[in-house]
């Protein structure tokens, strides 16, 4: 148990520690443009992603540096996406708000609030004619609640019974606004009842009941009982982008969050366990050792070419 | 009338100030322009000062655009932020099914007189789904006015125009130029009426036609080639919808050649209607038209590869050159 505890711990730092680098590379040069860390949501994608197979396709959003990481994506050419190199994932042409890595059943990140979500019925749609018992997973924010699209895909997706789990990873903002003034209910899993699917609250700082949440609402899409909601509180730790000066922060609120966190948190339930802490602190380090040297060979390489600009336009 | 000296986006809200301050049936609504004042701290103040008459919306573009129209029919003058350009198409409807109906249905029984300020543009980094220029979606629709600013003084009176205006009308802003230098603006001045270009700099070899962000690279070129003897005349033409033809013909009868520079890619761009318009003129011309614009392709997030697409000063100013030289007369 507490091994595979540790191995999520070490799974959330790999994430921490590329989000950290990226925070540093922005505020150094080397990455320029708008970038949305995921720093305390770590458990949702690290949770949800352990129980996907390798088929199943996961749609997320521009915040999802931590998604792309939990789909198996290695850090070297997503740092080198995200400073403009012709190594990156999508040799440039996609940047930090638009990763996509197929190869790793990682469809893509997404810039378009909501946007994602009809997609993933689709590719849910795909799997009914393939055979390959596809399920596909989208990922959006609270605000994303209000989007219409996300309305549709899940009205969709239950009327057809497609195999999808909608993970809304609610950290009670969009952008500088709480997401308690712009619904009258924020306990958003109560919204799936009205599209006949299961909706759950679960603990978004919590890998495991990410992943036990996650494995029911993909039994229950693989046997044909169409979509899940799945609704992951959660709270970020970092601004909705860097440079954000996060004003609309109650007075207290950081240091709350902290307490939460789920790094911090899982932390000391190892300890409480009486993992040794030199095998809890080792986990931050070789987590830290494997992004510093990712980013420092993505910087190595040469920038996109612009020669390449027009290319991959059309068949 | 009182000058202050302001940047792009402080024009735009001393523009919003005074709108609501003289227009009591204004309302400002869109996503974070509330509260936080917006992402670009344009908004900012409104809510403090005038209250429940400036609110934050949920992330619902459809739903800020569809209100919009109605509240516009009932007598109301939403002045709503959708805050890229790239999200006006999720809800695209609302636009052009409906708010560009409105008065032709009813036979002019009925308005919609809602303005739409949004931005958009490339920007270092920025992804092909923050970074397009959409003029050209919404000049293509009849029954919107369309029109862009490039100067803190323009980003207040056409915003004024465009609010005190009865059409649906889009005010596209651009983010690169909201925090640009300071310059002096005339606030308070009476309503301009909509249309008109400005000649940004006057020249006898080639018109330099453009608008938006594009303006101060275009500038930037006509200098460069002013260096090198070449004159060119820049007339920037913010509003699009309705666009002064005639300013363009006068600047072209003069010099005999035309350039049209936008940010937008080439195909289906302003820039075809206006070298359109030019040929229907019959204006004889030197040399064929040039439109000089980003080639059509997505737009890529890298800086080195964007680099490559968007036209930059040195690029226009190549360009413009190769026109003038095509045919010189001397
Ligand atoms: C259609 C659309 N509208 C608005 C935006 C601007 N925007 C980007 S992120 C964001 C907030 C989204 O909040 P939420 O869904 O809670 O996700 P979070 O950023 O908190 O992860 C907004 C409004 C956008 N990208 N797309
Ligand atoms: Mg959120």
């Amino acid at each position: 148990m507490s091994e595979r505890r540790l191995a999520d711990l070490l799974a959330m730092w790999r994430i921490r520690a590329f989000e950290e680098k990226v925070r540093d590379l922005r505020a150094e040069g080397p990455i320029v443009g708008s970038v949305h860390l995921c720093i305390g949501q770590e458990a949702v994608p690290i949770g949800a992603c352990d129980v996907l197979e390798p088929h199943d396709a996961l749609f997320a959003t521009y915040r999802g540096h931590g998604w792309a990481l939990a789909r198996g994506v290695p850090p070297q050419p997503l740092f080198a996406e995200l400073t403009g190199r012709a190594s990156g994932v999508n040799g440039g042409r996609g940047g930090s708000a638009y990763f996509t890595a197929a190869e790793h059943g990682f469809h893509g990140e997404n810039s378009i609030v909501g946007a994602g979500a009809p997609i993933a019925c689709g590719a849910a749609l795909a799997g009914r004619f393939d055979g390959s018992g596809r399920a596909a997973v989208s990922v959006f924010g609270d605000g994303a609640m209000n989007q219409g699209a996300v309305h549709e895909a899940m009205n969709f997706a239950a009327a057809l019974s497609l195999p999808v789990v909608f993970v809304c990873e609610n950290n009670r903002y969009s952008e500088l606004t709480p997401i308690a003034d712009m619904v009258r209910t924020p306990r958003l899993a109560g919204r799936a009842a009205a599209y006949g699917m299961p909706g759950h609250r679960v603990d978004g700082n919590d890998a495991e009941a990410v992943r036990f949440h996650m494995r029911d609402a993909l039994e229950v899409a693989r046997e044909g009982g169409g979509p899940t909601l799945l609704e992951c509180v959660t709270e970020r730790l970092a601004g909705h982008y860097i440079g954000d000066a996060e004003t609309y922060r109650q007075p207290g609120e950081l240091e709350r969050i902290r307490r939460r966190e789920p790094i911090a948190r899982l932390r000391e339930g190892l300890l409480a366990d009486g993992v040794p802490a030199a095998d809890v602190d080792a986990v931050e380090r070789r987590a830290r050792a494997e992004m510093d040297s990712a980013a420092a060979a993505a910087l190595d390489a040469p920038f996109a070419d612009p020669a390449t600009a027009r290319e991959h336009l059309y068949a | 009338m009182p000058d202050r000296e302001l940047t792009y986006g402080e024009a735009v809200n001393a523009a919003l100030h005074r709108l609501m301050e003289e227009l009591p049936e204004t309302l400002v609504y869109g996503e974070d322009v509330g509260v936080p004042g917006g992402v670009f701290g344009v908004t900012r103040g409104l809510r403090k000062r005038y209250g429940d008459r400036v609110f934050d919306t949920p992330i619902s573009e459809s739903a800020i655009l569809g209100s919009a129209v109605g509240a516009a029919m009932m007598g109301r003058r939403p002045i709503v932020e959708i805050m890229w350009a790239d999200f006006s198409l999720v809800a695209l409807d609302q636009i052009v099914n409906q708010a560009a109906n409105v008065r032709y249905v009813s036979g002019g029984r009925l308005s919609a007189p809602l303005t739409i300020r949004t931005q958009q543009g490339g920007a270092p980094g920025a992804c092909a789904q923050h970074s397009q220029c959409l003029e050209a979606l919404f000049l293509h629709v009849p029954g919107l006015r369309v029109c862009m600013p490039s100067t803190p003084q323009d980003a207040y009176d056409l915003l004024v125009t465009a609010v005190h205006g009865d059409d649906p009308t889009l005010v596209i802003e651009n983010r690169t130029l909201y925090a640009g230098a300071k310059e002096r603006v005339r606030t308070g001045g009476p309503v301009a009426p909509m249309g008109g270009a400005r000649t940004r700099r006057t020249g006898s070899d080639v018109t330099i036609v453009t608008w938006g962000a594009m303006t101060h690279r275009a500038l930037e070129a006509a200098g460069t080639l002013a260096d090198q003897g070449m004159h060119a005349e820049v007339v920037e033409t913010p509003w699009l919808n309705p666009f002064d033809t005639g300013a363009v013909l006068e600047s072209l009868r003069r010099t005999g050649r035309l350039a049209v520079v936008h940010e937008a890619n080439l195909t289906g761009g302003f820039g075809a209607e206006v070298v359109a318009r030019v040929a229907g003129a019959g204006v004889p011309l030197l040399a064929p038209p040039l439109r000089i614009g980003t080639p059509d392709v997505r737009m890529p997030a890298a800086p080195t590869l964007a680099q490559a697409l968007v036209p930059g000063a040195g690029r226009i100013a190549d360009e413009v050159r190769a026109l003038v030289r095509q045919e010189a007369p001397r």
